[in-house]
């Protein structure tokens, strides 16, 4: 047990350690600073700016982020404090299940509805009521776009906080609640000023795991987010995640000369970042379950 | 007898099928401390928890019958029960600070209602704290967690948080059962400073501490109430054979 638990804690710095090998004949043409900010990305001509994959990742990720985490944060806090128990009881197992899906049949999801849903209704109303506004100007015509991913991205993400931030909440004891309460304090009173309070550190850390999912998933967003390495303008720009990248082309074009080597420092910025996310968002959530009990 | 606080009329509490108090009528008198007693598992804190509508937190759980206090049956359906638990108020046998300063949690109560001007609140955390004897312990750290104090502060930190919404009811539930026989003391003395101006009913189940404070003695033997008088008498007269049983010891 002991051992086997030893070779998995290993793996991610083995796999990190082998990336940065392979990724290092990039690194010697320009150094990691420089590539993480160059924008061009033209493999032909040895130029490997990341920019545009980061800022596709970052617009998808944010997108989801921004539509998951208040609306599954109100679930959550009503799962957890309002309903009875016979309705926890019966939610909490499909939310679970939504976690399980394979991620290709919310990018089918995503590539029979929401691209048609942002192609032919939301785009055409942005148009013509949001043009003016820096971020919503919409000159795509396809639907794939940022906004896609975001959406398709969020809905996955939904569950995995949900039903941790529930937890964390329902951590809380009761004694606690009974206080406020005792105290004259009406239920939302007592949720807000004293629950969500104890609860803090744990909710945030529920989003961050959200985040930390949303940022390295992969088929969904893929199939709907256009995979162009520009940077995204506007929601509905293509864009072109980190993910998407590697999985679009590792194998096919490796008959140019570093182009695995920039394959693999892709795959090495998004496995620095969502360690350090998962594991963050691990630890604060480790402490706040144990803070809060 | 004096005037009285609370009227208990016919109160029933069931958790699910299982009846746990069975038509309980009597009697609370006002700035007077009322100890309840009885064996484990009688209804004691059940009993306490439906005079301030928090009973009815517990899921499944059926309250009928009548308290009335202040003219009103607390379980009108017109009552509001954040009043009801504004003015009854509950200390729990375990302390629960809230996750705040000690001064947050004064001024929470005081803050639901509405007062917000520092110099207000700064005195209605002072005179709490010296009326649940902390102030002297605290008065230099207000704004550190609540957390960080003993058990024992922790619970005369909550007798300071419930008084500073100015219940005119409170209910104890062995709130010294959890504490050093020092801080037990001390809540023990704070408790009878406050029953010149609170209405006090308190759980407990030992028998020398309701000796020691209680003016009238309820005595509650499976959820129901088998002797009710002033402390002198049920200690010394009692008239029920199972109250005779209990005081000697011969169950608990
Ligand atoms: N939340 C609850 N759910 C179900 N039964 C309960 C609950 N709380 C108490 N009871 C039952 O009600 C009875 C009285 O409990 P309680 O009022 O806590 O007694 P006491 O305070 O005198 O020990 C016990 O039999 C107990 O098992
Ligand atoms: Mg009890």
């Amino acid at each position: 047990m002991w051992a086997l638990t030893l070779l998995v804690a290993l793996l991610v710095p083995f796999m990190a350690l082998a990336l940065l090998e392979r990724a290092r004949p990039l690194f010697d043409i320009a150094p990691p600073g420089r590539l993480l900010l160059a924008s061009e990305w033209r493999p032909l001509k040895q130029e490997f700016g990341f920019l545009p994959f980061i800022a596709g990742t970052l617009w998808v990720t944010l997108i989801a982020m921004l539509l998951a985490t208040p609306l599954s944060l109100l679930c959550a806090i009503y799962l957890a404090e309002y309903a009875p128990r016979r309705l926890r009881e019966l939610v909490k197992p499909p939310i679970d299940l939504l976690a399980g899906i394979p991620s290709v049949v919310y990018g089918l999801w995503g590539v029979l509805t929401i691209v048609p849903f942002i192609r032919e209704v939301v785009a055409p109303w942005a148009r013509e009521a949001l043009g003016f506004l820096p971020l919503m100007r919409s000159d795509n015509p396809t639907g794939y776009s940022v906004l896609a991913g975001g959406i398709v991205l969020g809905v996955m993400v939904f569950p995995v906080i949900i039903s941790t931030a529930e937890e964390v909440i329902r951590a809380v004891p009761n004694g606690l609640r009974e206080a406020a309460l005792a105290l004259g304090a009406t239920r939302w009173q007592m949720v807000k000023g004293v629950v969500l309070r104890r609860a803090l550190s744990g909710v945030i850390a529920a989003v961050v795991l959200g985040f930390s999912r949303a940022f390295g998933e992969t088929m969904a967003v893929m199939m709907v987010v256009g995979n162009v390495p520009q940077l995204p303008r506007s929601i509905f720009d293509a864009g072109y995640p980190l993910s998407a990248l590697i999985a679009n082309n590792y194998g096919e074009m490796m008959s140019i000369p570093l182009y695995d080597s920039a394959l693999m420092a892709a795959a090495l910025i998004l496995l620095i970042v969502v360690v350090v996310f998962t594991a963050l968002a691990r630890i604060a959530l480790i402490q706040a379950i144990r803070r809060a009990a | 007898m004096e005037d009285t606080a609370l009227q208990i009329r016919g109160l029933n509490v069931a958790y699910g099928d299982q009846q746990v108090l069975r038509d309980i009528t009597v009697d609370i008198p006002a700035r007077q401390i009322t100890a309840i007693i009885g064996p484990s598992g009688c209804g004691k804190t059940t009993l306490l928890r439906s005079l301030c509508r928090m009973a009815e937190l517990v899921e499944g759980v059926r309250v009928w019958g009548q308290v009335i206090f202040d003219g009103k049956d607390i379980y009108a359906p017109q009552t509001e029960v954040t009043e009801v638990r504004k003015r009854i108020g509950l200390l729990a046998q375990r302390p629960f600070p809230l996750p705040m300063s000690i001064y947050d949690n004064v001024a929470y109560g005081p803050r639901l209602y509405g007062i917000r001007q520092r110099a207000v609140l700064d005195e209605i955390v002072e005179r709490q704290l010296r009326a649940a004897g902390l102030w002297d312990e605290v008065k230099d750290r207000l704004h550190a967690p609540a957390s960080a104090l003993s058990i024992g502060q922790q619970q005369r930190l909550c007798l300071a948080r419930g008084l500073a919404v100015e219940p005119e009811v409170l209910l104890c539930d062995e709130v010294t059962s959890a504490l050093d026989p020092l801080s037990a003391q001390r809540i023990e003395s704070r408790l009878l400073e406050l029953k010149a101006n609170y209405t006090i009913v308190m759980v407990t189940h030992v028998l020398r501490q309701a000796r020691r404070m209680a003016d009238y003695v309820l005595f509650l033997y499976l959820g129901e109430l088998v002797e009710y008088g002033p402390a002198g008498e049920v200690f010394n007269n009692p008239r029920q054979a199972r109250t005779r049983a209990y005081l000697a010891g011969e169950f608990y």
